[in-house]
């Protein structure tokens, strides 16, 4: 027996959905079973951590132990001092087992990421948010069983939406109205199809059929035209492109869909990312939860220090390095290769000039036309940039050069 | 709470530089682009200099930050 990746396949859902009946009966008469909740997220953590190796499960479990160690004893320290330094250092402590388990493949090191397991990025997001809104003092309390249930909250636990702790906790303690979960049933049911369509079928075609055959084709001119360059990369762009919306936002449906069906309304991930008008639209649109964490507890963050410290004074200056770090820090996150950091490069380039793009239109409103072309051409303009970024990071030029 | 919201509004102007920003209360002005992240944090962090009050962060939630009307009535509780 392997380990089973969540949602990768159609039968997971059949068995899967016969696992949540009973939560589904127990909320349809308005009642939560906590224990069959824990005994089904046990279920599921099993057959996807436990299922093959060991090593995967061990380290999940070392992994929350470590990070429960960190948030209760920050949480304790908090309620009686709030030392800048302190904070920081539990901030740091809580990123340690990320860092090296995204720093293993550079060093080729197996040992130092003892902590990894599939979905670890998603689950130190949750951690850090914790430790960051103990220390605003929004987050007073927290049980360890709710620190668990939080973190280990098996539909999204290996690839997101990154849902926040307060309201997780809203929803998890309420138990939702006949009304409110007909509701959440019957969206749950929608997305549950547009995810399979998605993922299974679009994202199969563009995916599974088509991208390996272009791959191919494209890899055939490395060193045959100048760079390596051809139509067929252009079609690999946009090709990877689709792939990566269609398999990600399709994974993302479900795992709204499933936790609709468990009555948590876990936020959505994707709001039609292609139909964006600029780049600050698409990041608004584009693996939400992602973005608005980063935005929450990085740039806005980086952002108030710096206005208010008066470490620089010019306002684009303060937002062009925000932009700078911030983009860094996502790529470095995708891993540790340059077409990772090369793609956040390109994106804070994006954001930068973008900004002084809408700068000038507010100065000059009366003499630029607005009207359908202009909206339609912004529209094209914003997805081939972002495809042109997609294709940097599906590293085929890696492949391609190196 | 007149005054709370005059205070408001020019501080809303100063940071979009539009002469028009908050003159409807109830205008959402991250829905309308008024506000974007940077200018948020301007403006909280104004707010903060101006009515000496602390705004944590994490305690910002969007939707109870979105209007002219939403800012007074926050700042009225944290003063």
């Amino acid at each position: 027996m392997n380990n089973i990746t969540p949602y990768s396949s159609p039968h997971y859902f059949i068995y899967l959905l016969i696992l949540l009946l009973p939560i589904i009966i127990g909320l349809w008469f308005g009642k939560r079973f906590r224990i069959y909740d824990m005994f089904a997220s046990i279920v599921v953590l099993i057959t996807a951590f436990f299922g093959g190796n060991m090593s995967q499960g061990i380290s999940l479990i070392c992994y929350i132990i470590f990070e429960m160690l960190i948030v209760f004893i920050y949480l304790s320290y908090r309620k009686k001092h709030n030392g800048f330094w302190v904070f920081t250092t539990f901030v740091i402590l809580a990123i340690i087992p990320l860092v090296f388990v995204k720093l293993d493949p550079l060093i080729k090191n197996p040992t130092i990421s003892l902590f990894a397991f599939m979905g670890i990025s998603y689950l130190t997001f949750k951690s850090v948010e914790i430790i960051m809104e103990i220390r605003d003092g929004v987050i007073k309390e927290i049980k360890p069983y709710e620190f668990m249930r939080f973190l280990l909250f098996f539909p999204t636990i290996t690839s997101g939406p990154i849902d926040r702790f307060r309201r997780f906790q809203k929803d998890v303690v309420n138990v939702p109205s006949r009304e409110e979960y007909v509701e959440l049933l019957h969206s749950g049911v929608n997305k549950l199809m547009q995810g399979l369509l998605y993922k299974f079928i679009i994202g199969y075609f563009f995916g599974t059929l088509l991208l390996p055959k272009i791959q191919i084709l494209t890899l055939s001119y490395r060193g045959q035209t100048p760079l390596g360059l051809s139509w067929a990369l252009v079609a690999y762009m946009y090709v990877y492109s689709m792939y990566l919306f269609f398999d990600f936002a399709g994974y993302s449906l479900f795992a709204v869909a499933i936790s609709n069906f468990m009555g948590v309304k876990t936020p959505m991930n994707f709001r039609a990312p292609f139909k964006s008008k600029n780049i600050k639209d698409f990041w608004n649109r584009w693996h939400i939860t992602l973005s608005f964490w980063f935005r929450d507890f990085i740039y806005m963050r980086l952002m108030f220090t710096v206005i208010k410290h008066k470490w620089l004074k010019n306002r684009v200056t303060i937002a062009n390095v925000g932009y700078l770090t911030l983009f860094l820090i996502m790529g470095f996150w995708h891993g540790e290769t340059w077409y990772y950091i090369v793609y956040g490069l390109f994106h804070a380039g994006a954001m930068i000039t973008n900004d002084a793009w809408l700068r000038f239109k507010k100065k000059h409103r009366k003499s630029i036309p607005s009207n359908k072309f202009t909206q339609a051409f912004a529209i094209f303009l914003t997805f081939n940039v972002v495809c042109f970024s997609f294709m940097i990071f599906s590293g085929i030029l890696d492949k391609l050069w190196f | 709470m007149d005054d709370i919201k005059e205070k408001i509004v020019g501080i809303l102007q100063d940071v979009t530089g539009l002469d028009d920003a908050g003159q409807d209360a109830d205008q959402d002005l991250f829905k309308d682009g008024v506000l974007d992240s940077m200018a948020t944090v301007e403006v909280l962090v104004t707010l903060q200099d101006t009515f000496g009050i602390q705004v944590p962060v994490s305690e910002f939630d969007r939707s109870q930050w979105s209007t002219v009307n939403k800012i007074a009535q926050q700042v009225q509780e944290l003063e």
